[in-house]
């Protein structure tokens, strides 16, 4: 397909500007104006619309498509958040009115929400304070990991080390990089959880704390995770709670009741924002009352007489980690998700989620070797390690699944796991779309037995096949105009 | 139960019985008693039609009729309809991150097309595929630079947004680095300062076009001296203003990042907003976030995919050149659209009349006694206006006739309180602005009457 920038034609326009009113031109001194027109493609609004619907059509989506990607939490995104996101009152507020003097009286429904958010969110999690201006996950894990140094730097610990798993997200080690601290890595045991004995002897008084997705990327909730939280409190350490699977245990156990400190919130994956193709997300951070004094500024506070307004006033504060208030609208859609869901229907949402991962885990044991044979959370892992011995590889069948209008669920991670491929369907799915998954991976697997050569050129209905991954590093091509 | 929950009575029973278990709670085992909730103490459920009218509630305690004449880095532009119609189509707007290239074609192409118009808009020679926002777009940039450089020290001008320069502080405050921020004299940056701290330990320079007082500048001097002593120089800039001014890679900065939001993004209470970053072509490698490249298929065919991934947190993990995973890819699509409809006249044009609108306000405002507008630079569609009092009383007197009248200074810049900066953006009537500039007279009349002790 071609490039917008190839279907411009000169002289043709996509949008009318409002016809000058003002009677006059303004000037610009030649020494600061721009040589050559930015150029941009000159295009009608009808091209415009074809070719980015075309675009579009060239994708898969939670809309269109059944995708079980393991960890991301791809449900369904109900369409009344976006109604609720369009509201004017919302989407025309600028981010500076309530910094005027007496501003916040300009947006106080803003702000309330803000305010409920952090309720809701607190209660939901057990923690007793939340921040909002995260703007994703591995954002919410870097406001985390700068309150953990703001308390040991407050008590005066020496500190050095965060501890992960091997099983963690890439962003754990790289946010513990980024604020300063080495990352000491501990394995898994035989049954799919961090190895006790290695934990106890890789906590030391050097450790600022330990980063933990519960339940962890093999979808298992670990039951000693109080037991860990103890040993990491005992050298002061903070617990930090990667919420990246929060989706499995709504209203069966917070975070905050077991022994973590800190943690983060994906809006994106557990209260239903869409995805976006790579964002916008948003990722609150929670923490107790012993993190409390190292949030950022601002919080939204309630002054006796009902009026919400932006706090500043937290002298422990870490500071400004971004330049408002959150992705407001994001969080203003995942408050519509919470409020309309309630207790119960949150309780639902996990119920499900985990139901159907192990629905599609049990059926699916009996060709593909699963890493851990045990019920899993809200997601599971195989291996392709059986395939694989056959020539047929976790990303062949990836792309074979492609050719079944099925998105293919995570592989290569976690890491932990050889030929991994990760699946989580979601509370959202039917069985009868489980279902045509599970005859779909069936007959990947019939097909690694019968002709497992015939995987290599897959897929075969997309618009492109498999690209060269090493000509697109090597020959760097990122922009259009570099090379024209 | 929820609507968005398939599985029917009879569909758990089958599922329970194929797992082996007689009930979902079985399924928690792992979860002890122990662990359970001290309280899950949250509302009941409600209807879709309940929740959209509580929000509207909600929005309606919001100031939502002001017409605004505040920036500040966020400006209100107007957003075309087709725009907001293709965003909405589900296939981009829930679609994941393009790991699997042969179904996300759309997003890659899409997200290819803004990292060329980037490019284009900055004349830069690579773009990524988008950061949070412009703040801390700005910060990913230090930390590139000092990347690069090996280097720990950083110049800040001070006409760089005061609200970026917050954000850069926090994020590095448990790393080495040393900052330095210089003044700004008659509107621009002061090269004087700037030159004085120049030398061999500097990473950076961090300048901004227009800066935070609105005021336009050509910083390619500046960038010839740093150069010379291997220091980058970091350059925020103002998209829109782009379609007439003189662009950070004609200055020959080394990174440009910037805030997008007004590329047909609402304002949204401050996000989501759209960080955009570019470089050299040579640094690419030291680029923080998602790239896409061009590429062929098995069959020759022209296709696109994330690339040089080897940068980022899930292959590097400690070793990442940041820690960004989701980005704001939905928010680089609404732009490339937004920069495709406008087209190259179009853009220009918008920027043109941005221009003559704040012209037409400058004048309008320079007219009321005791009103001075900061002439000393040109600036493009927002100025510095010196009132004769506190301009955060102002502006809280303009509100109540209806406009959010700029942005007092006095919040981030010492001894500023009378100064304010006063955005006009296309949107912004010939009758508006006469209305404002009248509203502003009152108001300061007023203030003359009703406080005759003013300490001016």
């Amino acid at each position: 397909m071609k490039l917008i920038f190839e279907k411009s034609v000169e002289g043709r326009q996509g949008f009318r500007n409002p016809r000058s009113d003002v009677g006059l031109e303004g000037e610009i001194p030649l020494k600061y104006r721009r040589e050559k027109d930015c150029p941009l493609p000159e295009v009608s609004e009808l091209d415009v619309v074809r070719h980015f619907t075309s675009l579009s059509q060239r994708n898969f989506s939670v809309d269109t498509h059944f995708y079980p990607l393991g960890s991301c939490t791809m449900k369904y995104n109900p369409k009344f958040t976006e109604t609720i996101a369009a509201i004017e009152g919302f989407s025309n507020l600028h981010p500076l009115l309530p910094q005027l003097n007496h501003g916040e009286k300009l947006v106080q429904g803003a702000l309330e929400v803000l305010y409920d958010m952090e309720r809701l969110l607190c209660e939901i999690t057990g923690m007793d304070r939340f921040t909002m201006q995260p703007l994703a996950g591995a954002h919410g894990e870097l406001t985390g990991v700068m309150m953990m140094a703001a308390y040991h730097k407050a008590k005066g610990n020496k500190k050095k080390y965060i501890i992960v798993p091997d099983s963690a997200h890439g962003t754990n080690p790289a946010t513990a990089a980024i604020a300063g601290y080495e990352i000491v890595s501990v394995n898994s045991d035989e049954n799919g959880v961090m190895d006790l004995e290695e934990l106890k002897e890789k906590i030391t008084d050097e450790t600022a704390g330990l980063m933990v997705t519960s339940p962890n990327t093999l979808g298992i909730f670990n039951s000693d995770v109080d037991k860990i939280a103890e040993m990491v409190h005992a050298v002061d350490g903070i617990m930090y709670y990667d919420g990246a699977n929060l989706n499995a245990i709504l209203g069966r156990c917070r975070p905050g009741d077991i022994g973590f400190d800190v943690m983060h919130i994906n809006l994106h994956k557990t209260f239903s924002t869409p995805h976006g193709g790579g964002g916008p997300g948003s990722g609150p951070v929670g923490v107790n009352e012993k993190l409390i004094p190292y949030l950022p500024i601002s919080m939204v506070d309630r002054r006796d007489d009902g009026m919400y307004y932006l706090n500043y006033d937290y002298p422990g504060s870490i500071g400004y980690l971004a330049s408002f208030y959150g992705n407001f609208s994001i969080i203003l859609r995942a408050y519509a998700y919470i409020i309309m869901a309630g207790g119960e229907g949150l309780k639902e949402v996990s119920n499900h989620a985990v139901l159907n991962a192990n629905y599609i885990k049990e059926r699916l044991k009996e060709r593909f070797h699963l890493a851990y044979d045990r019920i899993c959370m809200h997601e599971s892992v195989f291996s392709a390690s059986k395939q694989t011995e056959r020539g047929v590889h976790a990303i062949d069948i990836a792309k074979f699944l492609i050719d079944q209008n099925i998105h293919p669920p995570t592989v290569y991670f976690p890491l932990s796991v050889k030929e991994s491929i990760m699946i989580e369907p979601t509370e959202t799915e039917s069985k009868q779309t489980m279902d045509q998954f599970i005859d779909a991976m069936f007959k990947a697997d019939e097909l690694s037995q019968q002709q497992p050569e015939s995987f290599h050129d897959l897929p075969k209905t997309t618009p492109v096949t498999r690209p060269d991954e090493v000509k697109a590093a090597r020959d760097i091509n990122t922009n259009y105009f570099q090379n024209t | 139960m929820i609507p968005y929950i398939s599985n029917t009575e009879n569909d758990v029973h089958d599922m329970l019985k194929v797992i082996g278990v007689s009930s979902i709670d079985d399924l928690f085992n792992d979860i002890k008693p122990r662990h359970a909730p001290r309280s899950f103490n949250l509302p009941e459920g409600k209807s879709e039609f309940e929740v959209v009218e509580h929000v509207k509630r909600l929005a309606s305690k919001n100031a939502t009729d002001l017409i605004l004449f505040i920036g500040g880095g966020y400006y209100d532009h107007y957003v075309p309809s087709a725009v907001t119609s293709l965003v909405s189509r589900g296939e981009f707007y829930t679609a994941y991150t393009p790991y699997q290239p042969e179904c996300s074609q759309g997003t890659l192409q899409a997200l290819y097309e803004y990292q060329s118009a980037i490019c284009a808009l900055t004349e830069m020679e690579a773009a990524n595929a988008s950061l949070y926002d412009g703040g801390t777009a700005l910060y990913e940039a230090v930390m590139m630079a000092a990347r690069i450089t090996k280097r720990d020290k950083v110049i800040m001008d001070g006409g760089v947004s005061p609200i970026y320069r917050k954000i850069i502080r926090t994020y590095t405050s448990n790393l080495n680095y040393e900052f330095q921020e210089t003044p700004v004299v008659h509107g621009q940056s002061s090269r004087e300062e700037i030159e004085k701290l120049l030398d061999k330990d500097t990473a950076a320079v961090i300048l901004q076009n227009p800066n935070f007082f609105g005021t336009i500048d050509d910083h390619s001097d500046i960038v010839e001296k740093a150069h010379a002593l291997g220091i980058l120089v970091i350059e925020s800039v103002y998209p829109v203003a782009l379609g007439i001014l003189k662009t950070p890679g004609a200055m020959g900065a080394d990174i440009v990042t910037g805030e997008g939001q007004s590329l047909g993004l609402p304002l949204n209470f401050g996000g989501p907003y759209l960080g955009f970053m570019a470089t050299r072509k040579k640094y690419i490698r030291k680029m923080p976030g998602r790239i896409i490249g061009q590429t062929v298929d098995a069959n020759g065919k022209r296709c696109f995919v994330n690339t040089l991934q080897a940068r980022e947190q899930h292959i590097r993990r400690e070793k990442a050149t940041s820690n960004i995973c989701t980005n704001v890819a939905l928010c680089a699509l609404q732009s490339v659209i937004y920069m495709s409809l406008l087209g190259k006249h179009g853009f220009k044009a918008l920027a043109q009349l941005n221009l003559d609108k704040a012209e037409f306000a400058r004048q309008e405002i320079e007219k009321i006694e005791g009103v001075e507008v900061k002439r000393s630079s040109p600036t493009f569609n927002e100025f510095t206006v010196c009132l004769p009092i506190d301009a955060s009383v102002v502006v809280e007197a303009m509100i109540d006739k209806g406009f959010a009248a700029g942005f007092p200074l006095g919040r981030y810049y010492k001894g500023m309180e009378n100064y304010m900066i006063v955005a006009v953006t296309e949107k912004r009537t010939k009758k508006e602005i006469s209305d404002y500039a009248r509203a502003l007279r009152e108001v300061l009349a007023g203030a003359y009457c009703n406080t005759p002790v003013q300490d001016v």
